[in-house]
């Protein structure tokens, strides 16, 4: 047993450390969050130029080995700066789709264009009334001569608002929360009929709705099998789950240290309230409830690189734990700091946000220790 | 021993409700019950219904304009109220500054400030909290140093709910020497906002709301004629409002109603082929906070007895206080829940009353985030909770 990083990943880990924390200055992070872009196009280069857009991909892809523990290294540190550009949504998700499901051409055109940084992809999958039921697909896809005719509404579309490409999960066959009949195809953002209704997020990100209004489509945008989509689906939220949880625990890392470091300075009769061990004690907790955190992350994510039915479970497993450590950070944070934690002003309320919108993100929390149980 | 209104607060009961029914306009009942954006004008036009009829002022002695209601009365108010929608009073003038100027103030402060308090034509802000007197308050630094007949002010109040539209604000300054023993050396005054010297700057909530801001002060001359009481004794003033009768600060009404309003929506949210509400889960965390706010009322019923047979209220505010906040918070929590995938768009425009654009997800979802971060403030002012659980472990466990 070994749970040391290959010099590999302690490079990775380096060197996205350095970024976060020379270049990702939490003032200039806030100018890009209100940008027209709402991220940074010179980040985005830097990943490309860095190979972190590498990172998800297998070598058989042109990538670095796509380890779900290699996901974790980034986005762990991702996590600590809040960085807000859309690695997820593009390359964790978009690419893991095509890198899953694609054939040839679609991996050899579009896998490259991801990895250099030219190609911004959304994954339109949620409905307004599917909650966290994958299978809940009412967006439909018929047939036509030529192809397929799109129709549905994709609600809260992470990265949509400024994807060149959006990958949609359509209905070919079967009732709406059949588990067969299930299709992807992936359109041109600006195709005609399709709506995109743009929006922020609560944690500083963009996302859409996305209205397909009789979207003409041809059997060269299906992305895999027609009707069998669910386990690729399923597979790649699963490593996206990995990713947003690994991201939770360095969001989680930096609320605590910085929860320690203002108790340290904030002086309240005449002493500074870290002396207080009604305070200490929760700091201990939020410590714990990180550092379990932490120890889940890495399980998950080498049951995932073992591959197997465990998989499943180990993120249901994982998901439904960093929920509530996040949740209790969280809160504890906000809290501990007094009324500063509630400004927009400092950094720590927007942890807070992220590591809350993290929770509701692919199946919250209860929802996940359901899942664990059933499966 | 029983729980029953007697006949005539019944009574009571149905002229409120008659009242609200007829007089709440019902564009501002649909803001407050959908968590649209209230301005300035909203809280005025309401207040000055309320003068209308009398029923501003509802703590305050009759002679000086109040109701002259009993506690219960007051409970059914607040209760009554909260199913209606109908805003909440700001407290910083009616609520909080008018108790310690009619108890403590000259009959010549009475006179020019109470009037126009009860009326709503004045809007006040509270100067207690300073930057680095939070918790602590009675560390407070701002100055006011004697110059014949006036004070020099110079300090920074903050966390000033409201203040950018605020004619008046009272504040607590140093006035004694720094070696004087904290608490007595404070004054408590009330100052012109339109004061030479005078700057206010916003703070933005999560919410990215301009709700509280900081106010500096800047040799601010403000004459000693608007000083409540003896000098060096604002501390005394200023506790007496803190733990002035606080109806309603367990806001049981308001979680109850909005409880109430989570388990129709839970019911209509598809999970999985059946509704959220039959998710056992979802169901036994809704349970739980509803038994809590069941021991809550009765907390505050309890509390509101021993009022009414004559004892003052003591530490059992903090209870409602701690319990009432976390409950509220647990609430905001279903309401995140429930909105599940739709709690994450932040589309400011969609609490505009005006607002006439496509609506991101259901009306329901769009402000739940938002309030669930922006109600964290509870636990943490009016005394943090921290600061409730000490005055428990002081003045009922004896610790």
């Amino acid at each position: 047993m070994d749970f040391s990083l290959s010099d590999e990943q302690q490079m990775l880990q380096d060197s996205i450390t350095r970024f976060v924390q020379n270049d990702y200055d939490f003032y200039d992070r806030a100018k890009l969050v209100k940008s027209e872009l709402g991220f940074s196009a010179d980040h985005w280069k830097l990943f490309a130029e860095l190979g972190w857009l590498m990172v998800p991909f297998t070598e058989d892809d042109g990538g670095l080995g796509g380890s779900a523990a290699d996901l974790m290294v980034v986005m762990e540190e991702f996590g600590k700066g809040l960085v807000i550009e859309p690695f997820l949504a593009t390359a964790i998700i978009g690419g893991g789709l095509i890198s899953k499901a694609g054939n040839t051409q679609q991996k050899e055109t579009l896998i490259g264009a991801i990895m250099d940084g030219s190609l911004q992809l959304a994954f339109a999958y949620a409905e307004p009334n599917s909650r966290y039921d994958l299978a809940y697909v009412a967006t439909t896809a018929d047939k036509t001569a030529g192809g397929y005719v799109l129709n549905g509404h994709k609600a809260v579309v992470l990265n949509a608002p400024v994807a060149n490409k959006i990958i949609v999960s359509a209905r070919t066959s079967g009732d709406t929360n059949n588990k067969d009949g299930i299709s992807l195809f992936i359109l041109d953002a600006d195709s005609e009929g399709v709506d995109i209704q743009s929006y922020r997020t609560q944690d500083g990100g963009r996302a859409a709705e996305v209205r397909l209004n009789n979207v003409n489509v041809t059997t060269e945008n299906l992305l895999g099998t027609e009707g069998s989509a669910l386990p690729t689906i399923e597979a790649v939220l699963d490593r996206a789950t990995l990713a947003v949880c690994a991201e939770a625990v360095g969001a989680m890392e930096i609320a605590t240290a910085k929860t320690v470091e203002y108790t340290k300075t904030r002086k309240q009769f005449g002493t500074s309230i870290s002396k207080f061990q009604a305070l200490q004690h929760r700091m201990a907790d939020m410590f714990i409830e990180q550092q379990q955190a932490k120890s889940i992350v890495l399980m998950a994510a080498l049951k995932i690189d073992e591959g197997g039915i465990e998989a499943s479970k180990a993120v249901a497993a994982m998901k439904s734990l960093v929920g509530r450590a996040s949740r209790k950070v969280g809160q504890e944070t906000i809290q501990i700091h007094g009324g500063i934690g509630v400004t927009d002003e400092l950094d720590i309320g927007h942890y807070f946000k992220r590591m809350t919108m993290i929770d509701l993100m692919f199946g919250n929390s209860d929802y996940q220790t359901q899942r664990f149980s059933s499966l | 021993m029983n729980v029953n209104f007697s006949e005539s607060e019944l009574n009571f009961q149905q002229e409120v409700r008659d009242f609200l029914n007829t007089k709440l306009p019902k564009d501002m009942a649909h803001k407050v019950k959908n968590d649209l954006h209230m301005d300035k004008e909203d809280f005025i036009v309401w207040q000055k219904i309320l003068a209308d009829k009398g029923w501003a002022a509802i703590n305050w002695p009759v002679e000086h304009g109040g109701t002259g209601w009993t506690s219960t009365q007051k409970y059914i108010w607040g209760n009554e109220c909260a199913v209606a929608g109908a805003p909440a009073i700001v407290p910083f003038g009616l609520g909080m500054v008018a108790p310690v100027i009619y108890t403590y103030g000259t009959d010549l402060q009475k006179q020019t400030f109470l009037p126009s308090i009860l009326n709503s034509d004045t809007w006040w802000c509270q100067g207690y909290s300073e930057p680095n007197a939070g918790s602590d308050l009675a560390s407070l630094k701002t100055t006011a140093i004697s110059d014949g007949e006036d004070y020099i002010i110079n300090g920074t109040k903050t966390w000033t709910t409201l203040g950018q539209f605020a004619d008046w604000i009272f504040c607590l300054v140093r006035t004694g020497a720094p070696e004087v023993k904290n608490q007595q050396a404070i004054s408590f005054v009330l100052i012109d906002m339109t004061s030479p010297g005078i700057s206010v700057s916003p703070i933005y909530m999560l919410d990215e709301r301009r709700e509280v801001n900081e106010v500096h002060f800047e040799n601010v001359r403000v004459p000693k004629a608007n000083r409540i009481g003896e000098e060096n004794q604002g501390w005394t003033y200023a506790k007496v409002l803190l733990t002035h009768e606080r109806t309603g600060i367990a806001g049981v009404a308001k979680s109850k109603d909005v409880l109430k309003k989570i388990k129709l929506l839970a019911s209509d949210t598809n999970d999985f082929g059946t509704s959220l509400m039959d998710n056992p889960i979802f169901a036994h965390k809704v349970a739980e906070i509803e038994i809590d706010l069941l021991a809550l009322e009765y907390t505050e019923l309890r509390t509101l007895s021993a009022i009414s047979t004559g004892k003052a209220p003591g530490p059992e505010s903090s209870i409602l206080k701690i319990k009432g906040t976390e409950i509220y918070q647990a609430i905001d929590e279903l309401k995140m829940e429930v909105a599940g995938y739709y709690a994450v768009p932040f589309v400011t425009e969609q609490f505009d009353p005006e607002f006439s654009g496509r609506q991101v997800g259901p009306k329901s979802a769009a402000n739940s985030a938002p309030l669930y971060f922006n109600h964290r403030k509870t636990t943490i002012y009016g005394g943090s909770n921290e600061v409730q659980k000490n005055i428990i472990c002081k003045a009922v466990l004896g610790l």
